[in-house]
């Protein structure tokens, strides 16, 4: 197997999780939908009063991602699985690390990528003040991929079991639990005028972290949820 | 020695170290929890500032120490019985598990009976109840996952990658959340140092300690046990063992 042809299975899995994705748009659009319905019920549920949702806005905002994303966390491996496509890339000659990461690269530009171009809207909605948009989108454009990285471990994990859902959330909310922190922190931090540069960095390392290693635990788990 | 670690990998003769080893690990459990209760709640002076509440101590510490201990131990076993295929280091892995969940609620609970004199409040967001909170969830995580799959090779299999994916996040988590305190809300109550503290509180400490990781090797051998039983039943070794005939 040359280099090349590792590149192009790499790219055909994208474009492939991408066609599919887009022929049932409504499974792109329910997360989001489900993302823009948890936001707007924390004023509704604490209070309309702009002071108070301004100090709460990074955190409601990042919390619904979290579980905008769990939700649609397991569309990456289920329907392969079911019929039957993932046992054929276990299969293929292929380093299986390397085509799950072209799965979770399609999960995110799907899933995640949306998240970033809706959550300036919700930011308003919440008040937050416009100076503290681009550490949002930051922080969003250096998080989410984390969040399908680390998510695509739980999904490999239990795909195999009928009722697989809440027992994801489960697994992947806890690991989950650092991006949360720094990433809605970088963004009150940024609202109040201060540098975010150490959140920043302190994102950018986990993903590096999770690029590198989620694939392979990916991978390995998938190996023994196919077995 | 190395044939002695050979043949401890069968369950076979597993259980029998496990049988003979019980009992003088139960005792030795029982004894060092006395010694180390009598000295701890009576020898040991009172706290100056914190008076007798901060005895709790002696029950706390050890259980949020064994905690973290526990979990590292789940994966090393677990990534042994991932490399290796070894039954026995799965059977280890899945038996450690409840006690590790149960260490851990019993370091939280005893933290927040300690709050309450302390800081006049059941719980607060210090950093190291958070991140004992969070490993309670990644403990739950685990034995959740290990009840769903039904079959007892995958779901050791699974649970030994998801104790190790665990394992690389619980120094990121933990510092995550201890960065997340600093920035949030300054130290409500110092705690007293650990190097400063007095020899006379600090050997009713320790043992305590032996006694905890006592109690741990005798639950999990206990826990191994019955795993082996449940796991082997169908074999001949366990049916002659049952009947009473040796081999």
């Amino acid at each position: 197997m040359t280099n090349s042809s590792l590149s192009k299975a790499f790219i055909a899995v994208i474009k492939r999780d991408l066609t599919l994705a887009l022929r049932t748009r409504s499974e792109i659009a329910n997360p989001l939908i489900f993302f823009v319905i948890i936001v707007s019920l924390f004023p509704l549920a604490v209070s309309p009063e702009s002071g108070l949702l301004k100090t709460m806005a990074p955190g409601v905002i990042w919390v619904a991602a979290l579980l905008a994303t769990m939700l649609s966390l397991d569309s990456i491996f289920r329907s392969d699985f079911e019929d039957g496509s993932l046992e054929q890339m276990l299969l293929s000659p292929h380093p299986m690390p390397v085509l799950v990461l072209g799965k979770i690269i399609a999960h995110w530009l799907v899933s995640g990528l949306p998240l970033i171009i809706l959550a300036p809207l919700l930011g308003v909605l919440l008040f937050l003040p416009y100076h503290a948009m681009p550490a949002l989108l930051a922080t969003l454009a250096l998080g989410t991929p984390v969040l399908s990285l680390v998510g695509s471990i739980g999904v490999a994990l239990t795909v195999g079991l009928h009722r697989g859902g809440v027992l994801l959330s489960l697994l992947v909310l806890p690991l989950y639990i650092p991006v949360l922190i720094f990433a809605s922190n970088a963004i009150a931090t940024s609202a109040a005028d201060l540098s975010i540069k150490g959140q920043l960095y302190f994102l950018a390392a986990m993903f590096a972290l999770a690029l590198t290693l989620a694939p392979l635990a990916t991978a390995a788990a998938l190996r023994i949820s196919l077995r | 020695m190395w044939s002695f670690f050979h043949r401890l990998a069968s369950p076979k003769h597993f259980y029998r170290f496990a049988d003979r080893l019980i009992p003088w690990l139960g005792w030795s459990t029982l004894i060092t929890f006395i010694i180390g209760l009598y000295l701890g709640l009576i020898v040991a002076p009172t706290d100056y500032q914190q008076g007798e509440s901060y005895r709790i101590i002696y029950i706390h510490v050890p259980a949020a120490w064994m905690s973290m201990f526990v979990y590292v131990v789940m994966a090393i076993a677990g990534g042994i019985g991932l490399i290796w295929k070894m039954k026995m280091a799965d059977i280890i892995a899945s038996s450690a598990a409840p006690l590790g969940a149960a260490f851990t609620i019993l370091a939280l609970v005893t933290g927040s009976l300690w709050g309450k004199p302390m800081w006049g409040t059941w719980w607060i967001w210090d950093a190291r109840l958070t991140s004992e909170l969070i490993l309670l969830f990644l403990y739950l995580g685990f034995i959740a996952l290990q009840s769903a799959i039904e079959d007892r090779r995958t779901a050791a299999n699974a649970c030994a990658i998801l104790a190790l994916v665990g394992v690389v996040n619980i120094p990121i988590i933990h510092y995550s959340v201890e960065w997340w305190n600093t920035l949030h809300q300054g130290p409500t109550v110092t705690r007293f140092g650990k190097s400063a503290m007095a020899t006379s509180m600090l050997i009713p400490l320790l043992t305590m300690f032996l006694a905890f990781k006592l109690y741990f090797a005798t639950t999990l051998l206990m826990r191994a046990r019955v795993e082996i039983l449940e796991r082997e039943r169908d074999t001949t070794w366990m049916k002659n063992m049952i009947m009473g005939s040796d081999e």
